[in-house]
């Protein structure tokens, strides 16, 4: 990567989404925390009717964090970097500018029509796919126009070779694409029925197992190619910029990415295990699980020697600290993934909370870590300003960790206890517990998990208000900084 | 190779979509050659069970019940037979779960009565003091979407070749007709195993409340 201090570069839409990402963060983790305290404290369930009990929440809360917060993450660094490392800038291109700025309005639109048909209860009732037909098509085109305004930035750019982060944005590109067009098909009942009932319903293309295979297929994958392949992305670009320290190696990061790209597809059947779908496949989804390790392992491992005789930076740059404690939780993660997905230990931990706390480490340690630190980093370039305050970066930095370490230790307690009462059984093989008494047995950890959360929801509270002043009131810098970002 | 690659986006592109799309092809496509086939004697869900599908998803059970038995000894001790795939052949969207906050519900009629989940969907506490569901008080009250149930219902007949009967059909007149000689008269059925009063009167009066077509989805789950 050349210095780029030549080119002047439009950041009008990675602004617009850097402001969604904050806005959505604290929306979305909000109502985490609200949800995680009704599972502890249940009367916490009347506040708004209707409106408020926790099955209706938690979607809300899986949805708003995922495709508000996480998505206007990845978009916004697009924005930012995709231009930079393609040479070109989108204010080059009048119909690329209109056509990200009509991406941003649409995407806004999707968003609100989201958060309001959930909380009505309108849901196609797949996870992470619960949007009805309506906003599936809208979907598809936010998604086309990514597309349109990616590979145009593509066809003009100066930079010949692409980028690693190029690679991983144009996989997730393509990757979400196929998995939400094929999961989502489904049939307008409106249009078949003689123009009975809800227009907005719709009936899923595939049945029973067929249905589960497709949903998990995506599901899995939705975490493959959002909460995966574009964080990477995010960190192959954020931390050599933010460290000055080139990727360590050129070679391992081609075999992590093709490696990822073929291996991980393989690997949804492993939320279907025991069920009723073919054994073989289930097989499948254990072993690629497995095999899985390889290429993240190998991602986490090219960044952090990227940091290679540069560890000074850790104590001194809190940005730093987000993005090397955030390969460690990747490496974390996908290590407690595979082991999840290993048949015997699956029989245990599936439906228990060891999964909610599974994917809340990668979550809150990886995802949301590497966003807020990309934030940080592209404040001083885009606001050209220095970052409101470092000590209240420091602050956010241990009051987050602190709040995940709670989060996932306490799920797996609480998973594993679970895992056990369900199946212990008495010395004449007759079952010991009642359903109910293995939910009694999780109330403290219910307790810690949602002060876990509070803690992190604090940080993001924190994160709001520094990025806030950042952009309205940090001390003004003449020259883009090369590398380290500039902190008051 | 690579070098090449990243010199030439499209490629490139057309290269990556190779390479995730082969797991598709060989894991997804398969199992749709052995499309899943019902049970014997298994009939598509009636309309007002489809109506109480529909409130199960509306108040997303799913997020804490599944309906997936899987074969060990300690789950069919405790809920009875393990799933089989051909028992969902007629369940669109699947309603699995992955998450059990409360009990799997996959034969929940075996085991629970009209006027058990009435009390139980208007305070859990009454019936269980330790439970930490919340009320679904709302359910008494809201009334069910019997045209939009009566619309899917014709939608997988017409699309899917449901065996459904001939008072399935499409139009507002097929669905005022099979109200009055079929919801209707099912819903009012379990109005009374309840035994509560205002649900009767609801019903009598031509309104379903949600709870009630909840109740026969409920009990159809064996």
């Amino acid at each position: 990567m050349q210095s780029s201090a030549t080119m002047e570069y439009d950041y009008s839409v990675a602004k617009l989404y850097m402001w969604t990402a904050v806005i959505f963060g604290i929306v979305g983790m909000t109502i985490g925390v609200l949800i995680a305290s009704q599972l502890a404290f249940p009367d916490l369930n009347y506040l708004f009717g209707e409106y408020g009990t926790f099955s209706r929440l938690r979607p809300l809360h899986t949805n708003v964090v995922i495709f508000g917060f996480t998505v206007s993450g990845i978009f916004a660094t697009f924005y930012y970097a995709g231009p930079r490392v393609l040479k070109v800038s989108m204010g080059e291109s009048k119909l690329l500018m209109f056509l990200g700025k009509l991406q941003f309005t649409l995407y806004l639109i999707l968003a609100t029509g989201m958060v309001v048909s959930e909380l009505m209860g309108i849901t196609a009732s797949k996870e992470y796919a619960q949007m009805e037909w309506p906003l599936d098509a809208l979907t598809v085109v936010v998604w086309v126009l990514w597309g349109v305004i990616m590979f145009g930035l593509i066809g003009m750019r100066r930079e010949r070779s692409l980028y690693i982060s190029m690679w991983y944005y144009i996989a997730t590109f393509l990757g979400v694409a196929m998995l939400y067009l094929f999961n989502n098909a489904e049939v307008p009942t409106i249009f078949f029925s003689g123009g009975v009932g809800a227009w907005y319903h719709s009936v899923s293309m595939y049945a029973g197992t067929n249905d589960a295979l497709v949903q998990w297929w995506w599901g899995h994958n939705a975490v493959a190619f959002v909460f995966t392949v574009p964080i990477i992305a995010i960190i192959y670009y954020f931390l050599p910029k933010e460290s000055g320290q080139a990727v360590y190696s050129y070679k391992l990061s081609l075999l992590s990415f093709w490696g990822l790209m073929f291996v991980y597809l393989w690997a949804g059947g492993h939320h279907l295990l025991w069920s009723t779908v073919p054994d073989w496949m289930q097989t499948m989804g254990s072993v690629f699980s497995v095999v899985l390790i390889l290429p993240s392992w190998g991602s986490a491992i090219n960044m952090l020697l990227t940091m290679k005789g540069e560890w000074n930076q850790l104590t001194e740059n809190p940005l730093i600290k987000f993005m090397v404690l955030a390969s460690t939780f990747y490496m974390l993660s996908t290590l407690e993934g595979p082991i999840q997905a290993v048949k015997s230990v699956n029989a245990i931990a599936h439906f228990t909370d060891w999964i909610p706390g599974h994917v809340h480490d990668g979550v809150l340690g990886w995802v949301a870590f590497m966003i807020f630190a990309a934030i940080m980093h592209m404040s001083t370039r885009v606001f050209k300003r220095e970052i409101y305050s470092k000590s209240l970066l420091e602050a956010q930095f241990w009051i987050q960790t602190i709040g995940v370490v709670l989060y996932f230790t306490s799920m797996w307690i609480a998973g594993i206890t679970q895992g056990m009462m369900w199946r212990a059984v008495d010395e004449y093989g007759n079952l010991v517990y009642s359903f109910i008494d293995t939910v009694t047995a999780l109330h403290p950890y219910y307790a810690i998990r949602a002060l876990g959360g509070l803690l992190f929801l604090t940080g993001m509270f924190m994160f709001a208000y520094n990025f806030f002043k950042t952009a309205t009131a940090g001390r003004r810098i003449e020259q883009e900084p090369r590398y380290r970002s500039p902190m008051a | 190779m690579f070098h090449w690659l990243e010199k030439n986006p499209f490629f490139f592109a057309v290269g990556v979509f190779v390479v995730i799309a082969y797991a598709g092809l060989v894991e997804i496509l398969p199992s749709f050659a052995e499309a899943a086939r019902p049970v014997k004697g298994l009939k598509p869900y009636s309309v007002l069970e489809l109506a109480g599908k529909e409130v199960y998803k509306k108040d997303n059970c799913i997020a804490c019940h599944s309906q997936l038995i899987r074969p060990f000894k300690s789950e069919t001790d405790r809920y009875g037979q393990y799933s089989l795939s051909g028992e969902y052949a007629y369940d669109r969207p699947f309603l699995w779960g992955s998450k059990r906050t409360g009990p799997d519900l996959h034969r929940i009629g075996n085991y629970r009565t009209s006027d058990w989940h009435a009390n139980h969907m208007w305070n859990p506490k009454d019936l269980v003091p330790d439970s930490i569901m919340p009320a679904y008080k709302h359910q008494f009250t809201n009334a069910a979407d019997l045209e939009t149930a009566y619309a899917e219902a014709v939608t997988d007949k017409v699309v899917f070749n449901y065996p459904y009967d001939d008072g399935i059909k499409k139009g507002k007149d097929a669905f005022k007709k099979r109200l009055k000689t079929k919801i209707l008269p099912e819903a009012l059925k379990i109005a009374k195993e309840t035994k509560k009063e205002d649900l009767v009167k609801a019903v009598e009066s031509g309104k379903v409340p949600e709870v009630v077509a909840l109740i026969a989805y409920l009990n159809r789950l064996k």
